[in-house]
């Protein structure tokens, strides 16, 4: 079976432009901080999510909706409705990464598929399986702290689908169990759907040197002339002992492009290209790579030469977790 | 209100990690949870010591719980996880694959490395059987008080991040061994060398976070000593003081003094710079703009 492509979509545009570049399945969130790519400007009114559904629907693609925050204490019903809008608006699935909310998903919109949510951080078959029988999760998008082989042993011991990311940002910690950014500057990916926030980023000059800062931390420095990269926490420059590197992460990006024979053998059900805050031109043209690298693999082609090259030039990219010396 | 001991999230001697249990059980604290959470590379070392620890601890009158490893991927690790349960004490889970393997209806209590922050989720694990739960530490007061209101009406008690450098994430990656050019598989336990963790520095020399294997922690050291009324007033039932490795029974004494109304907020923060060697402190995660201010005098 052809590997299903799911790609992200930060607004309407970029979905109809996904769906015309041959996305399997869409994924996107409500425009509020519900979902963890809480930007401004991005994301979707309850009124072009269900535009968005009837057309994907239409040209035969899905649409997931990432529900994938941690509900705040006291108001949970913002979250509550979400999923409930979620399927009057048509969508395929939720993605959800609360426990508290995969309960009440399950219990009061049992015809409404859930998928488990990277940010559950669901890293074994057990807990996997866990998930299944408690709140019939059908989908789980796999951590990125895997390797290829583990990944494979886990579709071994589960029935759930597997959803992988290959493409696009690294989150070098496992997802949703990260206050880094929350520490910097009050605003966490679990909490407010964001991480390193570009209300608490100033670039600041001084003597010929230009610093990215993030809630008043120097994250990267560079020569008044280069540009400074964006001040993502995990992928900064910081000093330890005697060593000054990016200790936790280069500011790299994930591509996984050559290791999609292995991991369609491996039994993963969909590859995911992170990237709701992408153009729309660049979602249509990861997608139609992606699209032609699965369809390839299944009639047991080689992989399309030099496909992303383009997209990722001028930036260095990583497997990540899914070769084992990346730990 | 009581005082939880958690698990030390550090690389520590074998000898070393026997005498801090030594001395807890002397020390005026209500609960310790113990075991290894970061790393299972590290369990051989001192593993043969936890039940000889449990037995001291609880033959000193302290309620005590084995704590699961943070992040289970590896065989091994699920092994050792589903054998948490054979012990015969109370498991605080700190990774949900604990309670995948915890059988029905057994009691058990929840670490600050699980995601609570809703009724909800509290709900669903009282449920299942929590009795208790340290809630994550990034939640601020408000979301401390919801939740306490609902853990009394699920009867679970709510426990909050009191002392000690906070876990702000883990991960796959072990930094320790890549600032040493290494690979975790082939670690050569370069993280035991350091054993409050590793300050990590931004370029300009500010203090920022600490390593610790695949651990990142706050270079600062969390104190809630400016916070106990309100937590009090919350219906918090516990602080959790995490070890470190200088003054720890010390500090243990000086919270219970706090909580007594013997000594101070000031005086409280004062002698904990001191303990520790001039730990900048930090609780504003609970009342802060964010998680690395502090509500005290500047030290």
């Amino acid at each position: 079976m052809v590997m299903e492509i799911v790609c992200p979509a930060g607004t309407p545009a970029a979905l109809r432009a996904a769906v015309k570049a041959g996305a399997h399945t869409i994924y996107c969130g409500f425009a509020d901080e519900t979902n963890a790519r809480n930007f401004p400007g991005l994301n979707f009114s309850r009124e072009e999510m269900a535009d968005g559904v009837a057309f994907a629907h239409a040209k035969g693609a899905k649409v997931l909706v990432a529900i994938n925050t941690y509900p705040r204490a006291g108001s949970e019903s913002l979250w509550h409705a979400a999923v409930a809008d979620a399927e009057t608006a048509g969508a395929d699935a939720v993605i959800l990464a609360d426990l508290g909310l995969l309960a009440y998903a399950a219990n009061n919109h049992p015809n409404l598929r859930r998928h488990l949510s990277v940010q559950a951080a669901a890293a074994n078959a057990e807990i996997i399986n866990f998930y299944g029988e408690e709140f019939g999760v059908k989908r789980v998008v796999l951590p990125r702290v895997l390797s290829v082989p583990e990944i494979a042993a886990i579709n071994k011991d589960t029935d759930i689908e597997t959803e992988v990311f290959v493409f696009g940002g690294l989150c070098v910690m496992a997802e949703g169990r990260c206050s880094l950014s929350s520490y910097a500057t009050g605003r966490s990916p679990n909490m407010n759907g964001v991480c390193s926030p570009a209300s608490h980023v100033e670039y600041v000059e001084d003597q010929g040197a230009l610093s990215a800062k993030l809630g008043g931390y120097t994250i990267h420095a560079v020569g008044a002339d280069e540009p400074a990269p964006y001040p993502t926490l995990c992928k900064g420059c910081f000093s330890a002992g005697e060593k000054t590197a990016h200790l936790f992460e280069d500011p790299v990006s994930l591509n996984a492009e050559q290791l999609i024979p292995q991991l369609a053998k491996s039994g993963v059900t969909a590859l995911k290209i992170e990237g709701r805050q992408r153009s729309r031109s660049y979602v249509a043209q990861v997608v139609k790579n992606f699209r032609a690298a699965v369809e390839a693999v299944d009639a047991g082609r080689p992989l399309p030469e030099g496909m992303l090259a383009r997209l990722s030039e001028g930036q260095a990219v990583t497997t990540g977790a899914y070769k084992k010396t990346w730990r | 209100m009581e005082l939880t001991v958690g698990p030390n999230q550090f690389f520590w001697k074998a000898e070393d990690w026997s005498a801090l249990y030594d001395a807890l059980a002397k020390a005026p604290v209500d609960r310790v949870v113990l075991g290894e959470l970061v790393c299972s590379k590290r369990l051989p070392f001192y593993q043969d010591q936890i039940l000889p620890a449990l037995e001291t601890l609880t033959a000193a009158g302290k309620q005590v719980a084995l704590t699961s490893l943070a992040l289970v991927t590896l065989k091994r690790e699920i092994k050792a996880t589903a054998a948490l349960a054979e012990v015969g004490v109370e498991v605080e889970i700190n990774d949900l694959t604990a309670l995948a393997h915890l059988p029905e209806g057994a009691k058990f209590s929840v670490g600050p490395l699980v995601n609570v922050y809703n009724e909800g989720t509290l709900r669903w694990l009282a449920a299942r059987g929590a009795t208790r739960i340290c809630l994550p530490p990034e939640l601020p007061l408000a979301s401390v008080a919801t939740l306490a209101r609902a853990g009394a009406e699920a009867g679970v008690e709510i426990e909050v991040w009191g002392h000690g450098r906070i876990p702000l994430a883990i991960s796959g990656r072990c930094y320790h061994a890549r600032l040493h050019g290494r690979i975790k598989d082939n670690c050569l336990f370069a993280c035991e060398d350091d054993p409050d963790g590793l300050q990590v520095d931004t370029t300009d020399g500010q203090p920022f976070m600490s390593m610790n294997g695949v651990q990142t922690l706050s270079d600062s050291c969390a104190s809630m000593a400016h916070q106990i009324e309100p937590l009090r007033e919350a219906g918090v039932k516990a602080l959790r003081l995490s070890p470190q490795s200088k003054g720890f029974a010390e500090t243990c004494d000086l919270y219970r003094q706090r909580l007594n109304g013997a000594i101070d907020a000031a005086t409280l923060a004062a002698e904990l710079v001191r303990l520790s060697g001039g730990m900048r402190l930090s609780d504003g995660f609970l009342t802060g703009a964010r998680g690395a201010d502090w509500s005290g005098a500047a030290a």
